[in-house]
């Protein structure tokens, strides 16, 4: 058990020194001090017809997000129907149906991935790679083009404008996530991921399966003698999918699947890809405010929560699961067996090596999973659901992250800055009414959604019909796919059919309500401090770093997301584990 | 209009307030609260409920619980309600007394401005701008008016509360004159400058009554988070029956929950603590400043005020006791100390100012006396603006005082040597921040009294607290440089503005704001009014003109040039009451969660009684409990809502810490106790 606390230990460490520079880098990116690739930049701005000298207003920048990404759902939406057309199709994967193509298209487009579909008996190589995978670079790029915009109305006075989309959007994808992806790759490929677009190997097994099959009421018997083995560039895939915070798998069972994530090294590069530009962006933060406090003030914060419940989860999956201990079944951690519950686990990964994945997938948005959190302990799954729940800032999402606690941090500012006795002002500026509006709305439209979707899904036949656990655990599948949808996770608590029309639809406006419902008015908190006046700091100012900011801002995310959602997490995980241990 | 008692109701007020409070449950009312109309509504359902389960109908529950539920849900209502009608009461108190001022009086209108004129009487209610009235004796002044001519002592405490009268007088600072008040002697000719309706009086009784209370800008932002709250758990509870129907089903057992504990569990979660205090704080604020004699116009003045970061401050009688006194004679030539006391004591016997007493003071210290001198065969030459001198002649001496270039030019001019030695006296003089006199007898220099601006006692470790709380404080004086610098120092203030015209301090005001200051700054002259509108808080004298108080935001009817920073400090009181209510009012949901909802759900999932961390006796007093505790806990809040929390001159950061243990944290901690403490009343008198 110690073994986990030293690893998780030195993961955080490594994350956290890497974060750094690379934090330093994206700063002196979207600063303009780095311009390795101003020679490539130049074409492709004339290619899409982008005048990348002019900045927009808000209303402009939202607007030019919006259309490139509802083309990107279009296009996406088209690809699919359309692959059986297509090349670089080796398995002659037919089109898919229109509310499943129209989910997933929405999925990558908002950097959701929530894959209703298995990727190797549905996907063709064009679909995964043209469609798919463009997506999860600019849906990341997107992202992080938000956060910069963002993070420039603290650092610009009496500006009308908050940069250009399309310059933010290109430096994002050229300088950060296409180097930092290839590196991965290789990473990747070098521990054993496959990268190759050949058709699936067909081999004999060596032990051949009997299995039986009812068909026309007449039970069949058959022999299985041979299996396909799925190929594909799955290491490239699998690099963007993480660093993108997408979590868009290759394989039906995503980053459990040997190919995806082949041993505990891989999984670990996998969790680093995962965490380190949402953690390296608090930094970015810090160099273009000119204050680091700030930064490590957020980056502390997150921190926080992510380690509390990181060793909660393990906590309570290294205890096992109660039901065993009458068979005498033994849970204890030996050399022999890494103990506790293991149902739905890879043992390669073991409770430390799953428990840390669940918990960075769930509170850095990324939604990839190693191990089924379906499966997890009743608390053990409420874990990765309430990180999803309180809206993934915990590192969060690439851009997103950030810029979801930054929300956070102006309400927390709001609230403590009365306090004192003074109109709430963060980093200088004012905060008004017009902040507190769209602060409102961005915290408001997700527990919308979320406690909506699942209460409707929850009386309707349609919404009935996905669930495979009809019980308390039936609605924890419910409302993990809506918070995880709303949020822009993409992991499932497997269990419920999610690949019907109801489900799809259902999801699809969740994904894309939950994603550009707060994009838009996050650009408008934008537009409207980049035009404010900087109050200068004096002793009277609320500090907005140290230990009691720190409290505070815990306290307001902690409060708001357990406020949100306790009632309906108590019919769900939380009646489900006081059932179990009676 | 004096600060009265501290508790904040008594016998004479608590009646109407009762009343005013069952009359705000109109719809009308009630829907400009949105927090308090979600309980509105709440109630009227459960009230619905009650009749319909009384009549012998199902209504989920037993009908004792639906009624208890239903008379607590009012009860939160009327106590937010009589909150503000308590608030208000107080200003309206205020405001009777305003209007027992204004009294309907007859005037005597003037064809022309002249005393002679033919007069017409006529009533002071119509009165129009610009007509020209005469004022005896005795009368009551029927306008706001500009005097035009005359002088006269003017009683003005039913608007300041001050009885000592006060001298107004044509041209200057001090000719402006409001309606209701009293010329005790003397007349006055004063042209009206406003029409019936719109004079002071009228715009300070409107302001009291809060008739023209709009919400201010931090209001409506806390308004917006408030709403933005109440439809999460509006949100929260709607969504509560489905899936409660879907675990009832799952579960097979229990029964879904009912409409009376939905609406129960909607009210305890809504911020009702701030919602319902919200106005009574807003209305409490203005009051204080009433208490303090300062009339604000708009409740964003008392806002801003809470954020202001820079203080002007005018130094004569803010920083320094306006008059000066002698500290020191310096002879030279060879003169001896005693003979310049000697003459400057001689020279000053008959000066009244506080200048001329204080040097007459210091000479008795080398033995001269007043009884042993015969001043009837004394000749004494008064200041005259002209002269820029004073003396006295007598048995042939020539004694004169005065500024140091107006004796230079009489010696010199005499024919005399003006020693070199003088002009270093007075500049090192000058150079304290003190004012030289030069005393000359016979046209011959003796030597210099030192005149002392005396920094007033306090003011410095005020200016220290200012600091800690950020704002920076800036003499403003028409001193030079020097003599500016110099007491600058002594009182330890951050910055100085010398030689301070109208113009200056205008441009001074906007560097500040473009720094992204806010400024405040007090004024009562006609040059003022350019730098009151500019600044974000401006204060205007009532003694001053009316040019400055229509520039100013806020009038301090004691005209006390301190007023300032006890004008900020109630500006930050309202924002932290407001900021430590609502923080309170939020933390305070995490314990009503863990008293509700094992009770809510008690027929599905028994075992969640496991979150009872409470032992709340049933599931029934449970609920009753969280909603009782979330009533009364209104009532309990409402002197701290009126009175404002405790304010002290701290840093942001140690306040932070402060209110933040206390709302934030004590607002966890004390609903479980009270909760858990109704909940045992409520199982002793087995009420649940």
């Amino acid at each position: 058990m110690s073994i986990g606390y030293i690893d998780l230990i030195l993961f955080f460490l490594t994350f956290t020194l890497l974060s750094i520079p690379l934090g330093l880098y994206i700063a002196n990116v979207f600063n303009e001090k780095i311009n390795y690739f101003a020679w490539l930049e130049k074409p492709i701005y004339k290619i899409i017809g982008a005048n990348s000298k002019r900045d927009m207003s808000w209303q402009e920048y939202a607007l030019a997000i919006m259309l490139f990404s509802i083309l990107g759902v279009i296009l996406l939406f088209f690809i699919q129907i359309l692959q059986g057309f297509l090349p670089f199709n080796p398995q002659g994967l037919g089109k898919l149906s229109w509310d499943l193509a129209l989910n997933t298209a929405v999925s990558y487009v908002s950097n959701t991935n929530w894959q209703a579909y298995a990727g190797e008996t549905t996907m063709s190589y064009f679909t995964q790679t043209i469609g798919l995978a463009v997506q999860n670079f600019v849906s990341a790029a997107t992202g992080i083009a938000v956060l910069i915009a963002f993070i420039r109305s603290f650092v610009l006075t009496e500006a009308k404008t908050i940069g250009n989309f399309w310059k933010d959007l290109v430096k994002s994808a050229l300088y950060i996530l296409i180097p930092l992806s290839l590196i991965i790759s290789i990473t990747l490929v070098a521990l054993g991921v496959p990268q190759n677009f050949n058709q699936y190997v067909k081999s004999q097994v060596v032990d051949p399966q009997t299995i039986h099959e009812t068909v026309n009421n007449k039970v069949e018997t058959k022999i299985v003698n041979f299996q396909s083995i799925p190929m594909g560039p799955v290491a490239s895939q699998e690099a963007i999918a993480m660093l993108g915070t997408n979590g868009g798998g290759f394989f039906n069972v995503n980053a459990s699947h040997p190919y995806a994530n082949p041993n505990s090294l891989s999984n670990l590069v996998l969790m680093l890809a995962i965490i380190i530009i949402p953690g390296a962006l608090c930094f970015t933060f810090g160099f273009m405010v000119n204050d680091q406090k700030q930064a490590w003030t957020i980056y502390i914060t997150m921190s926080i929560i992510f380690i509390a419940f990181t060793v909660m989860l393990m906590l309570i999956e290294f205890k096992g699961n109660p039901l065993f201990n009458k068979f005498n079944i033994d849970q204890m951690m030996s050399s022999l067996q890494s103990g506790g519950n293991m149902e739905g686990k890879e043992a390669r990964f073991g409770i430390f090596g799953s428990s840390l994945f669940t918990s960075i997938t769930t509170s850095v948005s990324c939604g990839a999973v190693n191990n089924m959190h379906d499966s997890l302990m009743p608390l053990g799954g409420f874990i990765p659901l309430f990180l999803i729940q309180l809206s993934e800032v915990a590192f969060g999402g690439v851009g997103s992250g950030l810029y979801t606690i930054l929300i956070f941090v102006i309400l927390s500012v709001f609230i403590a800055g009365l306090m004192i006795g003074r109109t709430p002002e963060y980093l200088g500026k004012k905060i008004e009414s017009f902040e507190m509006k769209m602060v409102a709305l961005a915290i408001l439209i997700v527990p919308l959604i979320i406690l909506l979707g699942s209460a409707i899904s929850l009386v309707i036949p349609a919404g009935l019909a996905g669930i495979g656990n009809p019980s308390a655990h039936g609605l924890s599948e419910v409302l993990y796919a809506f918070s995880s949808a709303a949020n822009n996770n993409g992991s499932a608590f497997s269990g419920l059919n999610a690949n019907s029309a109801y489900y799809n639809v259902a999801l699809a406006i969740a994904m894309f309500i939950g994603r550009f419902g707060v994009i838009i008015p996050i650009l408008a908190i934008a537009g409207s401090i980049i035009s404010k006046k900087k109050i200068p700091v004096t002793s009277g100012t609320m500090p907005t770093s140290g230990f009691l900011f720190v409290c505070i801002l815990l306290g307001v995310i902690i409060i708001v997301g357990a406020l949100t959602y306790i009632p309906a997490l108590a019919l769900g995980p939380i009646a489900e584990h006081f059932m179990l241990f009676k | 209009m004096k600060a009265k008692k501290t508790f904040f109701i008594d016998k004479k007020t608590l009646v109407p307030a009762i009343l005013d409070s069952i009359k705000k449950l109109n719809p009308a009312a009630q829907a400009k609260n949105p927090v308090m109309f979600v309980v509105y509504i709440g109630s009227i359902l459960t009230t619905l409920l009650t009749i319909y389960s009384a009549t012998g109908h199902d209504a989920g529950g037993s009908s004792s619980f639906i009624l208890n539920i239903t008379i607590w849900l009012w009860f939160t209502l009327l106590f937010a309600n009589f909150a503000e009608s308590v608030a208000e009461g107080r200003s309206k108190a205020q405001a009777e007394s305003l209007k027992s001022a204004k009294k309907d009086v007859l005037a005597k209108k003037l064809a022309e401005a002249n005393k002679n004129a033919a007069i017409t009487n006529i009533s002071s209610t119509s009165i129009r701008f610009g007509d020209i009235v005469l004022i005896e004796e005795g009368e009551i002044i029927p306008c706001d008016g500009e005097i035009i001519e005359g002088c006269a002592s003017v009683d003005e405490s039913a608007i300041t509360g001050e009885s000592a009268p006060v001298i107004r007088e044509s041209g200057g600072d001090f000719c402006s004159v409001t309606g209701g008040t009293k010329v005790l002697s003397d007349w006055l000719i004063v042209k009206a400058t406003a029409n019936p309706g719109e004079s002071f009086l009228d715009r300070m009784i409107a302001m009291v009554e809060g008739a023209k209370r709009q919400k201010t800008p931090n209001e409506i932002a806390l308004s917006i988070l408030l709403t933005a709250l109440t439809i999460i758990f509006l949100l929260v509870i709607v969504t509560l029956l489905p899936m409660s129907i879907y675990s009832v089903n799952a579960n097979n057992s229990g029964t879904p929950v009912t409409l009376t504990i939905l609406i129960a569990l909607l009210v305890c979660l809504i911020p009702t603590t701030i919602g319902g205090l919200l106005s009574a704080i807003g209305v409490a604020g203005m009051g204080r400043m009433l208490l303090a004699n300062v009339i604000a116009t708009s409740g964003r003045a008392i806002e801003a005020s809470g954020d202001v970061s820079v203080l002007l401050l005018d130094k004569t009688g803010t920083i320094t006791y306006g008059n000066r006194q002698a500290s020191q004679f310096y002879p030279v030539n060879g003169v001896e100390a005693k003979e310049v006391a000697e003459s400057a004591f001689y020279s000053s016997l008959t000066d009244e100012t506080p200048e001329g007493k204080s040097i007459v003071l210091l000479a008795q210290s080398y033995g001269f006396s007043q009884s042993l001198v015969d001043i009837s065969s004394m000749n004494f030459i008064p200041f005259s603006a002209q002269t820029r001198m004073s003396g006295v002649d007598f048995e042939q001496n020539q004694i004169r005082k005065g500024a140091a270039d107006t004796i230079k030019n009489l010696v010199i001019q005499s024919g005399n040597q003006y020693p070199e030695d003088v002009d270093k006296i007075v500049e090192v003089v000058a150079s304290r921040g003190s004012t030289p006199l030069v005393v000359a007898k016979n046209n011959k220099i003796l030597g210099v009294i030192e005149l002392k601006d005396i920094i007033k006692e306090g003011i410095k470790e005020k200016f220290s607290e200012l600091r800690r709380m950020g704002i920076k404080t800036v003499m403003i004086t028409g001193d030079n440089k020097l003599t500016a610098a110099s007491i600058a120092a002594e009182a330890g203030v951050d910055n100085y503005l010398a030689e301070a015209t109208p113009e200056n301090k205008l441009s001074m005001i906007k560097n500040y704001q473009q720094e992204g200051h806010l400024v405040a700054m007090t004024g009562d002259g006609t040059n003022d009014a350019p730098a009151l509108a500019q600044a974000d808080v401006a204060v205007a004298m009532n003694s001053g003109t009316q040019a400055a108080k229509e520039a100013a935001n806020m009038v301090d009817l004691d005209s006390s040039p301190t007023k300032l920073i006890q004008i900020v400090e109630i500006g930050k009181q309202m924002l932290m009451t407001r900021g430590a209510l609502t923080t309170f009012s939020i933390a305070n949901d995490i314990a009503k969660y863990f008293a509700i909802i094992p009770a809510t759900f008690a027929s599905t999932y028994p075992v969640l009684n496991q979150l009872n961390v409470m032992h709340l006796a049933t599931p029934a007093s449970a609920i009753l409990s969280a909603v009782i505790f979330n009533a009364l806990i209104i009532i309990a809040l409402i002197p701290l809502a009126l009175k404002g929390v405790k304010f002290q001159a701290l840093s942001a950061n140690i306040l932070l810490r402060r209110n933040f243990l206390i709302y934030g944290v004590g607002g966890v901690i004390v609903p479980f106790i009270g909760i858990k403490l109704i909940d045992m009343i409520l199982h002793f008198l087995h009420f649940a």
